[in-house]
């Protein structure tokens, strides 16, 4: 996979994360250094083998469709940082046309 | 003392559930100022409810101490992180809350903890830092770092942890404490802020072993709410943990004795297995040969996995909310780069990254495959043995500080603990001696004891025998 340089600023926009300077350099180093770790990995062979998503022996379980009790709306906003009408409020998201 | 031992007093009548958590209370104010363990605490709401306790459940009248990833109603829910320190109470309890309450016990105190979960020394808390009570120069392990110093200072009787690569076992073994990781799906994680929903899984940290198997009996079991938790009977904990080892098959796995290890932890645990020997256990060498590809398996799965979990902490609907943003883009990642750490931010970077397009099979489908791999390698392991015993840490806890700015040093340290929770299977930390290791004298070494899928009763039972 020899891949271990990655545009870290680059990848934290796609996180929605806002770096300064001093983390992306900082950063840097870590992250290529961890990556070059992993690249171990591309020594074995993989071949036909089944990917392992969860270790849990537990596929689509399904429940019947029945309404349960769910949070309050005030339980729920209770801990919005912004809210009017009960509802929650956010910057405009839709511009003008 | 104990939960075996306080349940005896509160039901002989020489203590009540309200003098126990004065006790604690006491303790710390004692010692926890120094220590760090606990974020918060509310003695008066927790003596509420320890005035009508019912003292004929199993847990009746006990506090158990919380890690500050676990929800419970009313209480603040860090996670050690900036994100969520000011502006978060929980709405709900987690399932295993409701479960320990059904059990009679009273859940007291938020411990601290790496932020997110994301760490081996609890010094990723972005709110404080928690020293080991055996040496306040040195960490406590983590991440559930609070809760194993609180149990180990005896300023919590027990708590509950969370184990995504160690979390528990680690932790458990640097301060010298019992803790239990449970098999993937034995206990729900509904309410546990999600870190690595394949691998994280919620456990207990006690000061004996009966302990971890009392609170293991209250929280295990079926829960609608948790999709991936099993709808498989638990068996009573407590039945067959006098029993011993006579006659067991223990494997001590040759990859996890290589170069590296500390010569003080060797001997412990070496120790450790031949005590085990000597009750009638039969000790023969297996080998685990993905091991030494856990490392790397395990930091592309559990951050490719945390990126997706912690893009829910946008600034909308709880916690931080950067004041004055352009626009709704600008509120995420302003809210975002104020509110995370720098490792939360690292992986987060790093899981991004191993799932954008052109990445993805090379990193992350790989590793899944790999993961396959090193889940064979216990299957195959545990046609042979009953259990797997090893060390937990290559070393004992290090001096706070020691792997500033060094992440993957630190990563590599996870070792011992990170395949357990790959394969999804039971782990647990029991304590096996003391060793002297960097200037430090007499730090706690664990033995892990690692067995097959839903076989804690097992590993409790030769955990109770070491």
């Amino acid at each position: 996979m020899s891949h271990s340089h990655i545009d870290v600023r680059y990848v934290a926009n796609l996180a929605r994360l806002e770096l300064s300077d001093e983390e992306v350099a900082l950063f840097q180093p870590q992250l290529e250094a961890i990556l070059q770790h992993v690249e171990a990995l591309t020594q074995l062979n993989i071949d036909g083998i089944e990917p392992t998503a969860h270790a849990s022996p537990v596929f689509d379980r399904m429940r019947a469709d029945i309404p349960h009790e769910s949070l309050p709306p005030a339980a729920v906003l209770q801990n919005a940082p912004d809210q009017a009408q009960g509802q929650i409020r956010v910057p405009k998201v839709v511009t003008d046309a | 003392m104990t939960i075996t031992q306080l349940r005896q007093q509160l039901l002989a009548g020489e203590t009540t559930s309200t003098a126990i958590l004065q006790q604690l209370a006491g303790e710390i104010a004692a010692r926890d100022p120094q220590t760090g363990a606990y974020l918060s605490h509310d003695l008066e709401s927790a003596i509420a409810e320890a005035a009508h306790a019912d003292l004929s459940l199993p847990l009746g009248g006990i506090p158990i101490a919380i890690k500050d990833n676990i929800n419970v109603l009313g209480q603040p829910c860090t996670c050690g992180s900036k994100f969520l320190s000011e502006n978060y109470t929980s709405p709900y309890d987690a399932s295993v809350v409701k479960k320990l309450r059904a059990a009679g016990a009273i859940p007291f105190g938020r411990m601290n903890q790496d932020e997110f979960a994301m760490g081996s020394a609890t010094e990723n808390s972005a709110l404080q830092i928690t020293r080991n009570p055996h040496d306040p120069q040195r960490i406590p392990g983590g991440s559930s770092g609070g809760s194993a110093a609180a149990v180990a200072d005896h300023t919590a009787i027990a708590a509950l942890g969370s184990d995504t690569g160690g979390s528990i076992r680690q932790p458990a073994s640097h301060c010298g404490v019992v803790g239990l990781k449970p098999s993937y799906g034995r206990v729900s994680r509904y309410g546990l802020v999600a870190f690595a929903s394949s691998l994280d899984q919620i456990g207990p940290l006690t000061q004996s072993v009966d302990d971890a198997a009392l609170i293991l009996q209250a929280i295990a079991g079926y829960d609608p709410l948790d999709s991936t938790c099993l709808d498989v009977p638990v068996p009573d904990y407590l039945t067959n943990i006098n029993d011993g080892v006579r006659g067991m098959k223990l494997g001590v796995p040759k990859e996890y004795f290589g170069t590296g290890i500390d010569p003080g932890v060797r001997k412990n645990v070496e120790a450790a297995i031949q005590k085990l020997a000597a009750q009638g256990a039969e000790i023969v060498e297996i080998s685990l040969p993905h091991s030494e590809h856990a490392v790397a398996t395990y930091y592309v799965i559990a951050p490719a996995e945390a990126s997706s979990n912690l893009s829910r902490f946008d600034g909308i609907r709880y916690g931080r909310r950067a004041a004055n943003p352009t626009d709704i883009l600008d509120l995420y990642k302003k809210s975002r780069e104020e509110g995370f750490g720098p490792e939360v931010k690292r992986r987060i970077i790093l899981g991004t990254y191993v799932l954008s397009s052109g990445y993805y099979d090379a990193y992350y489908s790989r590793a899944q495959k790999v993961r396959t791999l090193i889940r064979r390698d216990f299957e195959t392991a545990f046609q042979h043995v009953d259990a797997i015993v090893s060390p937990i840490a290559p070393t004992p806890a290090r001096r706070i500080g020691a792997f500033a700015n060094d992440p993957l040093h630190e990563y590599l340290s996870d070792i011992f603990t990170i395949s357990a929770n790959l394969a999804g299977i039971p782990g647990i930390s029991v304590p096996c001696g003391t060793t002297d290791f960097d200037g430090g004298t007499h730090l706690p070494v664990g033995l892990q004891i690692l067995g097959p899928h839903l076989g804690e009763a097992k590993l409790l039972q030769i955990a109770k025998a070491v």
